[in-house]
C-alpha cells in the first residue's frame, strides 16, 4: 500500500469538497438544522405554554407502552419536562443519523459520479496507483469527513442539549451511553453503508446529482426508524443501536466488498 | 531497432463494437510515432490498452518491457499521458494540481513542490499558479495538462490528439514542445486525425480505420502512396461542365469548387493548358494539403481488384 499515493488522492478529493457549494451548503446546513434549530425548538414550544391537548394524550399513550427504562428516565416530571427528554435523548436520535449518511453520501457522490461527469477519472487512472489504492482512497475520505462531522455535531448537540436541559431540568442529559452508541459505533456503520451504496450507484450513473437522488434511498431507512419511534412501534435503546450497527456493519462488508468488484480500472475506464 | 511498444494481435471488444483489431505495432526507442485515425477509430482505445487502463480481450502488449494488463503500476510510473480532454481538477489551482499528482507520480514532498513550480514556470503559468483552474482558458487548462504528463520525467509519453481545438499558436507551442521532447530523447506516441501533423512531426506514422492497421511507415512512404497531391479549382459556371467532362475524378464541393485527388505535381501545367483550350474559365488554381481522407481514398483503391 502506497501511503504517499493515498493521501494524496484524499488532499485532493476533501480539497475539491470544500470548494464546491453543491457539496458544502447541505453539509452546513443539515447539522445546524436537525442538531441545533429543531430540538431548541421542540424542547422550548411546550414552555411557551401552547402544548395541544392531543399531545398530552399522545404522550401518554407513548410513555404507557414504553419499556421499563424509558419510563424510568422521565418519572417524576411534569409533561412538559417530559416531553424534553423524550425529545432530545430518544425522538432525535434516529434523526441524527441523517448526518453521517448525508455528508458521506454527497461526498461520495462528488469524488465517484463527479469525478466522472468532471472528465477528471482518466487521469487519475493512468497514474500508478493501484486499483485497491485507488478505492481505498476515494472511498476513505468521504467516510472520514462523515465520522468526523458526526462526532462534531454529536459534541454541538450535547452542548445544546444539555444547555436546554440545565434550563428545564436542572441537570445535564449529555453523554449518555445511547447516544455513545450512536455517534461511535452505529455512525460511522451508516456513514459506510451510504458510502458504499453511493459508490455502487456512482458506478452506474453519469453525474453528481443523479448519484445524489438514486443515492438518496439510503435515508429511507432512517425515516421509517423516526417514524416507528414516533408511533410507538418501536423504541430506540442503547441495545438496539448496538445490535443495529452489528447488522449495518455486516451489511457493509458485502456492500463495499461489491462496490471494490465494481471499482476495477478496465470497468471504470469503460464506462467513461 | 530497440522496441518501446511491441504488440501482438492486441484486441479489444466492447459488446458488439470491435474497438481494436490484431493490432500489430512496434515503436522503438526514442521514436516520434504517429498513431492516425478518425473518430472511432480506437487510438484512445489503443492507448488505455498500452496503459493497462483497459485489459485487451485478446492478444498481448509488451511496453518498457512490462506487460500492461499484468504490471500496470510498474508501467505507468515510467510512462506518462495526456488524456484527449485536459482532466484537470478545476476547483483547484494549478500548483495543486501539480503538487498531487506529483506525489501520485512518488515524488517526496520537497522534490514534488519544486517540480510543480518549475514546470508552472516552463508552461507560462507561474503568474497565475495559485489561482483555480476553472478560471482558465482552454489553452492554459492544456498547458497545465501537458506540464502534469512531465512531472515524473516518463520516458515514454503518450499524447491523445494535443492539438485538437487549439488555435494554431497553441498548436505550433504543443508542436514545439513535441520536438523538445524528441531531442531529450523520449519516445512519444501521439495520436492526431491531422495528417499534416503528423507529417510534420513524426519519424513513422500508423494509419488506423475503424480499429484496423491499415498502413504504417513514414510520413514519406505513405505520400508516396497516395499517388500525388490535390487539385483545386475554382472555375466559371458557364464553364463548369466543360471542366467536369475533361475532368472525369473531380468531386463538386459545397463551395462549388472542384477537388481533383490523385494528382501528381508535374502534371498540374499540361492539365492547366488542356483546361484552358478546352475553354474552361478559370478563377483560381491551387494544390492542397493531403489530408486523412486522401490517405484512406489511396488505402482504398490500392485494394480495389
Ligand atoms: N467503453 C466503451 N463502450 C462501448 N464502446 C466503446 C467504448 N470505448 C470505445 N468504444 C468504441 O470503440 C471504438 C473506438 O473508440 P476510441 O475512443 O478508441 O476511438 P478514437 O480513435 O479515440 O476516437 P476519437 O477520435 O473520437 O477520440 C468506437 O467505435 C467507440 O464507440
Ligand atoms: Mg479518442
Amino acid at each position: 500500500m502506497n501511503r504517499d499515493a493515498l493521501f494524496a488522492v484524499l488532499r485532493k478529493d476533501l480539497l475539491a469538497v470544500t470548494r464546491s457549494r453543491g457539496v458544502m451548503i447541505p453539509i452546513v446546513l443539515v447539522p445546524v438544522v436537525m442538531l441545533v434549530l429543531l430540538p431548541l425548538l421542540v424542547t422550548f414550544a411546550p414552555q411557551l405554554g401552547n402544548l395541544p391537548g392531543n399531545t398530552l394524550s399522545e404522550l401518554q399513550t407513548f410513555l404507557e407502552r414504553a419499556p421499563a427504562a424509558l419510563k424510568a428516565s422521565v418519572a417524576g416530571y411534569s409533561p412538559a419536562q417530559q416531553v424534553a427528554v423524550l425529545a432530545l435523548v430518544y425522538f432525535f436520535a434516529p434523526l441524527y443519523l441523517i448526518l453521517p449518511l448525508m455528508v458521506s453520501s454527497v461526498i461520495a457522490a462528488d469524488s465517484f459520479a463527479g469525478e466522472k461527469e468532471r472528465k477528471t477519472l482518466e487521469a487519475l487512472l493512468y497514474t500508478p496507483t493501484s486499483d485497491r489504492e485507488l478505492f481505498l482512497a476515494k472511498a476513505l475520505s468521504p467516510w472520514l469527513a462523515a465520522v468526523l462531522i458526526g462526532l462534531l455535531g454529536f459534541a454541538v448537540y450535547s452542548v445544546v442539549g444539555n444547555l436546554v436541559a440545565w434550563n428545564l431540568l436542572g441537570r445535564l442529559l449529555f453523554p449518555n451511553w445511547l447516544w455513545a452508541a450512536l455517534a461511535l459505533w452505529l455512525g460511522p456503520a451508516v456513514a459506510a453503508l451510504s458510502l458504499g451504496v453511493t459508490v455502487l450507484v456512482s458506478a452506474r450513473v453519469n453525474t453528481f446529482q443523479e448519484a445524489m437522488q438514486l443515492g438518496g434511498v439510503i435515508v429511507l431507512p432512517v425515516v421509517a426508524l423516526v417514524i416507528g419511534q414516533a408511533t410507538g412501534v418501536m423504541y430506540v435503546s442503547t441495545g438496539l443501536v448496538l445490535l443495529m450497527g452489528l447488522v449495518v456493519w455486516a451489511l457493509n462488508a458485502l456492500v463495499l466488498t461489491l462496490a471494490f468488484r465494481l471499482f476495477r480500472r478496465d470497468n471504470l475506464a469503460s464506462r467513461l | 531497432m530497440n522496441p518501446v511498444i511491441q504488440t501482438h494481435q492486441l484486441s479489444r471488444r466492447f459488446g458488439e463494437i470491435l474497438a481494436l483489431d490484431g493490432l500489430e505495432l512496434e515503436v522503438a526507442a526514442g521514436e516520434v510515432f504517429g498513431f492516425l485515425g478518425h473518430n472511432g477509430a480506437g487510438k484512445t482505445t489503443t492507448v488505455r490498452l498500452l496503459n493497462g487502463v483497459l485489459e485487451p480481450t485478446s492478444g498481448q502488449a509488451v511496453v518498457l518491457g512490462l506487460s500492461p494488463a499484468r504490471d500496470g503500476s510498474a508501467l505507468r510510473r515510467r510512462t506518462g499521458v495526456l488524456t484527449e480532454t485536459p482532466a484537470v481538477d478545476e476547483r483547484l489551482s494549478a500548483r495543486e494540481n501539480l503538487e498531487i499528482y506529483a506525489r501520485l507520480y512518488g515524488l517526496g514532498p520537497a522534490q514534488a513542490r519544486a517540480r510543480a513550480a518549475q514546470l508552472l514556470e516552463q508552461f507560462g503559468l507561474a503568474g497565475r499558479a495559485d489561482e483555480r483552474v476553472g478560471g482558465y482558458s482552454k489553452g492554459m487548462k492544456q498547458r497545465l495538462a501537458l506540464a502534469r504528463v512531465l512531472l515524473h520525467e516518463p520516458e515514454l509519453i503518450f499524447l491523445d490528439e494535443p492539438t485538437s481545438g487549439l488555435d494554431p499558436v497553441a498548436a505550433r507551442e504543443v508542436h514545439e514542445l513535441i520536438r523538445g521532447l524528441q531531442a531529450a530523447g523520449r519516445t512519444v506516441f501521439l495520436t492526431t486525425h491531422n495528417l499534416a501533423e503528423a507529417q510534420l512531426l513524426c519519424h513513422r506514422v500508423a494509419v488506423l480505420e475503424r480499429g484496423r492497421l491499415r498502413a504504417i511507415g513514414t510520413p514519406e512512404e505513405l505520400a508516396g502512396r497516395l499517388g500525388g497531391v490535390r487539385l483545386v479549382l475554382e472555375v466559371t459556371p458557364a464553364t463548369l461542365p466543360a471542366a467536369l467532362s475533361l475532368l472525369p475524378k473531380a468531386e463538386r464541393r459545397e463551395n462549388g469548387s472542384l477537388s481533383v485527388p490523385g494528382v501528381r505535381r508535374e502534371e498540374v501545367p499540361a492539365l492547366v493548358s488542356r483546361l484552358a483550350a478546352g475553354g474552361v474559365g478559370l478563377y483560381r488554381v491551387s494544390l492542397e494539403e493531403p489530408s486523412l481522407e486522401d490517405v484512406y481514398f489511396a488505402l482504398h483503391a490500392e485494394e480495389a481488384p
